[in-house]
């Protein structure tokens, strides 16, 4: 499909077709950040249980001061609840000896805490410049057609949460997409497609620089600070890391070399497993 | 003359699981610790001193000196906290590294924590990159195993914890003291420096915060020496650095060069601009550092010479735009962007970064009104300077230095839309699908 010319408000490739979903949000002309969706204070339901906050306790632990544990917390409540609770509020503040509305400040800042329920999978497509202009926002655009959701919108069997993403630091790979924070490098709209509808149909699915894709409660879970053992699959590097290597050892360049590595060292009994 | 390339914190990069310990090992990995063990912490930091490494995080901060800032007269405890938050638009060297060879990050930083005589350190990694936190996790886990972390390091009575912490999507966070609120459970804001975090900073303590690639650089220079990593780069830039191509280039990635390596030597050796393309215009180190042009091509890139022509050497990220790209369309991306991270503490940039977007918006849209070119600049000069942190002054950066370069395309902004003037889809870099409804005859 093509990035078709758009007026003021028109839905288009750019995230200003997007963005329309996130100003339905707003009253009037301006937006304010009190029109953000705000935490669904209704909702009591919770999902955590004894076990949850024993391990939210352990995260304290970690640190010389308690407070410090208050992001792998919420990441850890993500990972029961799929989004921030008023439950998972309660329980941070109650160990951490906070107000509610202290830890909701700090849950409501930062954009990886969800305030509504998020799918079991999270398909972030990087729109800012570079990646937007090398295609992100076709692949952008693409998605929300193919899916029929907007930013920050779940699809109706649960599957997929669409959100554009700011720079996810793998510029060399553009256009990049994430899907539950793993990279899926050089993506274009029909491979990210097919991505999403592997994801449906429940197929498993490897990143191009990464792990099998777990669920994103599984990655809140490891954002948490508690492993799930994949950290051995996937590549070292993509081919983009290894360009500026691989050019070096075709034309025989290399660091100088360092000056006699036995000189001052090995006198200290050093144990090799050879 | 040194060579062109000269991988060292890439070297490994190519090899078989490089993430495990034993193949860092296989490799050398750990002996610059033990070699620093026995040291005087003192000595740690005089070699790192006399190295002349720089951060490479962006302000290019000499950080021997920064760890010798640490007051050891302080009965409190010190800290490392090592910034992953790699988040720059562009930038993007930090996260392979410490997916390849996190191993590398880890031992600097234990190397970097003795020298400092801290007892805690902590890698503040972003959190939207899975697997990087995995691979990390399990870096900390193995060299714990090893007795390379712990209580007791290698039998010399030196302990350390390392933690790994994963942030939660902020940008601002890359900023040092915003990082150190976030760290401390906060909501990641900047503070009003001073005090200095090297006297105040993680829980009022003194500490250092270093970038991945600077602490990452520390056993190179141990196990060579300061002489050694000196004898690369230029005089006041010194040693090898990763710099980041993206864009319209035909290949882009990942390149390990002594400092002062030109735009033009790097574009040589990866195969230059996009076959039929021209560069039009270039960042030297994310969006926060002025844009350069063609004219640029021949700038060393080190701390020094990318400064001359009014810009900063940044993180080298080096994003490479060509002629079918929009420069108020780009402009107004990164603007956004600095509008969605702006922390919202102090009224310049929360405010400003607002106004900027409207405008520019409607500058995309060919609708820009009379002044709107003025307006912008008079906004980005209530920002510039104004602001509490650098964020605001980043965000300016983009806006002044297109409107210098280009502005005649903020002018054709008056009447006709970006997308018109630069169809949109001739920067995508994948084929037209067959669907589409308009002709894709010029469109690659």
């Amino acid at each position: 499909m093509s990035i078709e010319p758009q007026g003021p408000g028109a839905r288009s490739g750019h995230p200003a077709g997007d963005i329309a979903s996130e100003e339905l949000v707003g009253h009037g002309k301006f937006k304010t950040h009190f029109d953000e969706p705000s935490i669904d204070f209704s909702e009591y339901q919770t999902l955590l249980t004894e076990a949850t906050v024993e391990e939210m306790r352990s995260i304290a632990g970690r640190y010389p001061q308690a407070r410090s544990a208050l992001l792998p917390m919420l990441h850890l409540v993500q990972s029961v609840e799929g989004r921030i609770t008023p439950a998972g509020i309660e329980a941070c503040a109650q160990i951490l000896d906070l107000t509610p509305a202290e830890v909701s400040g700090v849950a409501t800042f930062y954009t990886m805490y969800k305030r509504r329920p998020v799918g079991e999978y999270h398909v972030g497509v990087c729109t800012t410049a570079l990646c937007a202009i090398m295609g992100g926002d076709e692949v952008y655009s693409a998605l929300q057609d193919h899916l029929g959701i907007g930013n920050d919108e779940t699809t109706d069997d649960g599957r997929i949460t669409l959100e554009h993403l700011e720079c996810n630091a793998a510029c060399d790979f553009a256009p990049v997409m994430m899907v539950n924070w793993e990279f899926f490098d050089n993506t274009t709209p029909d491979s990210a497609r097919e991505v999403v509808d592997a994801l449906r149909t429940g197929e498993e699915i490897t990143s191009t620089r990464g792990a099998r894709v777990c669920t994103w409660k599984q990655a809140e879970r490891v954002l948490a600070g508690f492993p799930d053992g994949r950290a051995d699959e996937g590549p070292t590097a993509g081919p983009q890391s290894l360009l500026g290597l691989r050019i070096a050892r075709e034309k025989g360049w290399s660091a100088p070399p360092v000056p006699d590595p036995d000189a001052d060292q090995g006198s200290n009994g050093e144990e090799h497993a050879e | 003359m040194t060579d062109l390339l000269t991988p060292v914190l890439t070297a490994n990069w190519g090899d078989e699981r490089a993430w495990k310990l034993v193949n860092y090992e296989r490799v050398g990995g750990y002996s610059a610790l033990r070699k620093a063990l026995v040291m005087e912490p003192a000595d740690v930091v005089g070699v790192v001193k006399d190295s002349g490494l720089r951060g490479r995080g962006g302000a290019g901060f000499p950080t021997g000196m920064k760890w010798s800032f640490i007051p050891q007269d302080n009965p409190k405890p010190k800290y490392l906290v090592v910034n992953a938050d790699e988040s720059e638009p562009g930038t993007c060297k930090d996260m392979p590294l410490m997916m390849a060879s996190p191993h590398t990050l880890v031992e600097g930083v234990i190397i970097a924590a003795y020298a400092i005589r801290a007892a805690y350190a902590f890698i503040y990694v972003r959190g939207e990159v899975l697997h990087v936190v995995r691979r990390l996790q399990q870096a900390v886990r193995e060299a714990y195993s090893a007795g390379y972390a712990g209580r007791n390091i290698l039998g010399t009575g030196y302990d350390l914890e390392i933690v790994v912490h994963a942030g939660a999507g902020a940008y601002i966070c890359g900023e040092e003291t915003a990082l150190l609120d976030s760290l401390e459970g906060r909501r990641g804001q900047p503070r009003l420096r001073p005090p200095f975090p090297a006297v105040a900073g993680l829980y009022a303590s003194p500490t250092v915060i270093n970038n991945v690639e600077s602490i990452a650089s520390v056993p190179a220079i141990i196990n060579g020496g300061a002489d050694w990593f000196a004898s690369m780069g230029t005089e006041k830039s010194k040693g090898m650095t990763i710099y980041s191509l993206s864009g319209h280039v035909n290949s882009p990635g990942q390149f390990e060069a002594p400092l002062g390596i030109t735009l033009r030597q790097l574009l040589d050796v990866a195969g230059g601009i996009r076959d039929g393309h021209q560069l039009k215009f270039w960042t030297p180190g994310g969006s926060s550092t002025p844009l350069l042009t063609a004219e640029h091509l021949d700038i060393p890139l080190d701390y020094e010479g990318v400064a001359s022509v009014k810009s900063m050497l940044g993180t080298k990220a080096l994003q490479c735009f060509d002629e079918t790209t929009s420069v108020v369309r780009t402009v107004l991306r990164w603007t956004e962007f600095y509008k969605h991270e702006s922390c919202g503490k102090c009224t310049p940039c929360r405010e400003g970064t607002w106004w900027l977007v409207q405008i520019l918006k409607r500058m995309e849209a060919g609708h820009g009104e009379e002044g709107d070119i003025e307006k912008l600049l008079d906004l980005c000069d209530n920002i510039l300077g104004r602001s509490f942190c650098a964020l605001g002054d980043g965000a300016t950066s983009p806006i002044t230095s297109a409107i210098k370069f280009f502005r005649e395309e903020f002018e054709a902004a008056m009447h006709t839309p970006a997308w018109e003037l630069f169809p949109y889809e001739r920067s995508t870099i994948f084929v037209r699908e067959p669907a589409a409804a308009t002709t894709s005859a010029g469109a690659h």
